[in-house]
């Protein structure tokens, strides 16, 4: 594990970090208080793929089907069934969770690309069904104005909840991953089967990784939710899910950190880099090529390298 | 069923053309994604970018010829030539210094490639959408068995056999092609025996990209052209090789029918919901056959 040093700088760090993030709202302008929010519910997303992709090794294409599942069956909930936010907001993620069971007990006896395409395909019939019930789901337009409670109308309101809710997730997938359930999920990815050799249920593993990051990807959802107050079916559209793709390989697939660095990248890029150029996509295309020649491991992958001596065992993680 | 009795002959049989036709410039791009998945082991995100690049450079084309019919058929040759010469510059400069890394690598890399392409058509072409025409002789429709197909259709009805002859002789017939063959199946093998490997690599990509341009330049009549084409045709096309098995061209011909012909049938069943069963059908086919319906490379 880690010497005591390293768990002490981070912490100091995360609460350095913890400390800026409860004062920005008072101090920053609005916008700038929006594009936190935005990092935090990307944020979340990107981590929640790292628990499959970054942990378990599992070629997860289309986990935005899981966010946008989230953030549809809170806005549904709310709008169309008249249910109370909290209770549509409760239920949301299970209803994520209960997607990533269904999805993820279809495609767990395929390997590799074969996995990630069935998954794509499942993901993609749920972003048709969105798109063309539109009686139910208003299709193409996405529904808009969710009525929330008041203290949500406001940008700060939604801020605060929504870093409430982005601590709450970090903390369980912290969790998650240092548990005996996340060392074997990750022993599973180095060696599934040596894994299975010992004894080790690989599949149902898999498959229990897969429900918690749809659960999770879930929570971002509603975050989503939480801070626009709309839906659409974009957010079920497979090629988004390429961006939080991105966004985990870009600050490190094998890290804790790595997906929050590369969400938060991605969305200060997007949001500043588009002021000055209608190129910007180009920009992070460039930036992904020089990353993938000069840091494979991604920003954090590095980052950790420079602080963190390797394991003499060469543990392959 | 009562849908069902609603259901004339001649309205099935004009829509399986239409799905036909469409499945064949499905077909031409997707064998040149499978080809490259097959000798090259990448799984080129950046297919459908090039797929676009084809389709702008045959506007293009078109356009600098003004009335003259000739510009079509030119740039049917020219703009799928352009796209090798891209490709064999991305190839020679980038890709050819990561064929060791695992898939996520290459895939995170291709998809990079696929967001500055997308730029780059921006750039040259810009936002707006683009159209091009027929010559006359491919206007107008003809018959086949009493109904009215229009001849563009007709045409890609030939083509597409073509395309998968023409595939077919070159890994069966030609020296590079049966290199190309073995390359897929075991690169190491083949690099003992001599063969410079770095160079089959290279031809197997343009040859993709050659396909992957074709296509485009076939498809620029039928729609118009925008920056999101790449985004439609690549998640097809990779679906396609998928249920097709991976590197299989076969398997990419077999897919495209069944999945442009499943859409086109579904218009008559669930007009709505027509869009659902090409993806429905890839579930049904990856749940009966994991591995893709013909032998897979990979």
């Amino acid at each position: 594990m880690f010497t005591d040093i390293i768990e002490t700088r981070w912490l100091v760090v995360a609460l350095g970090v913890l400390a800026s993030l409860l004062g920005a709202p008072f101090i920053a302008p609005e916008f700038y208080t929006y594009v936190l929010t935005l990092i935090f519910v990307t944020a979340i997303l990107a981590m929640s793929l790292n628990l499959v992709l970054g942990y378990g090794g599992i070629y997860q294409f289309h986990h935005a089907a899981f966010y946008g599942v989230g953030a549809y069956a809170a806005a549904l909930g709310i709008t169309k069934m008249g249910m109370p936010v909290w209770l549509a907001f409760i239920l949301a993620p299970l209803i994520a969770a209960f997607a990533g069971l269904v999805i993820g007990w279809f495609c767990i006896r395929l390997t590799r690309l074969y996995f990630g395409m069935l998954q794509i395909s499942l993901g993609s019939l749920i972003w048709v069904i969105v798109l063309r019930w539109s009686a139910f789901t208003s299709g193409d337009d996405g529904i808009h104005g969710i009525p929330l409670p008041a203290p949500l109308e406001t940008i700060n309101g939604a801020y605060f909840l929504n870093l409430a809710i982005a601590l709450g997730c970090l903390v369980a997938m912290y969790f998650v991953i240092r548990s005996p359930f996340g060392a074997t999920l990750q022993a599973i990815r180095d060696n599934a089967a040596r894994c299975e050799a010992v004894g080790i249920n690989v599949r149902n593993h898999q498959l229990a990784a897969i429900v918690i990051a749809a659960f999770f990807g879930g929570i971002a959802g509603v975050m989503f939710v939480v801070l626009e107050r709309s839906v659409f079916p974009g957010m079920l559209f497979w090629s988004f899910s390429l961006d939080v793709f991105v966004m985990c390989l870009l600050g490190g697939w094998f890290t804790f950190a790595g997906p929050m660095v590369g969400a938060a990248l991605v969305i200060l890029l997007r949001t500043f880099a588009s002021r000055y150029t209608e190129y910007w996509t180009l920009l992070l295309g460039v930036i992904l090529i020089l990353l993938i020649f000069f840091l494979p491991e991604g920003i954090m992958g590095f980052v950790s390298a420079r602080f963190k001596p390797r394991e003499p065992d060469g543990g392959a993680a | 069923m009562e849908f069902l009795q609603q259901i004339t002959f001649d309205a099935f049989l004009s829509q399986l053309l239409v799905g036909l036709s469409r499945a064949m410039i499905l077909f031409i791009v997707s064998a040149g994604l499978s080809f490259i998945l097959g000798v090259l082991r990448v799984p080129n995100v950046a297919h459908g970018s090039l797929y676009m690049i084809g389709a702008f450079a045959a506007y293009s084309i078109t356009n600098a010829f003004g009335s003259n019919p000739a510009g079509f058929w030119v740039a049917l040759v020219v703009a799928p030539l352009i796209v090798a010469l891209v490709g064999l510059v991305f190839e020679r400069v980038l890709l050819s210094h990561l064929y060791q890394r695992e898939h996520l690598m290459l895939i995170l890399f291709t998809f990079a490639t696929m967001l500055i392409l997308n730029d780059l058509v921006k750039m040259v072409w810009g936002a707006e959408y683009r159209s091009v025409n027929a010559p006359a002789v491919l206007a107008g429709s003809v018959d086949v068995f009493g109904v009215s197909v229009p001849r563009y259709n007709a045409f890609l009805l030939v083509i597409g056999p073509l395309v998968a002859l023409g595939m077919w002789l070159f890994t069966a017939k030609t020296k590079i092609g049966k290199i190309a063959r073995a390359a897929a199946v075991d690169r190491e093998m083949v690099g003992v025996l001599g063969i410079n490997v770095s160079w089959i690599f290279a031809i197997a990509f343009m040859i993709g990209c050659v396909l992957a341009g074709l296509g485009g330049a076939l498809v620029a009549p039928t729609l118009s052209l925008t920056l999101g084409m790449d985004h439609t045709i690549i998640i097809e096309a990779f679906l396609i090789v998928t249920i097709g098995g991976l590197g299989n061209i076969w398997g990419a011909l077999i897919g495209a029918l069944l999945f442009g012909v499943t859409q086109s049938l579904g218009l008559l069943v669930l007009p709505q919901f027509a869009v659902v069963f090409p993806y429905a059908a890839v579930v049904i086919v990856l749940l009966l056959r994991p591995t893709g319906l013909l032998k897979s490379v990979w």
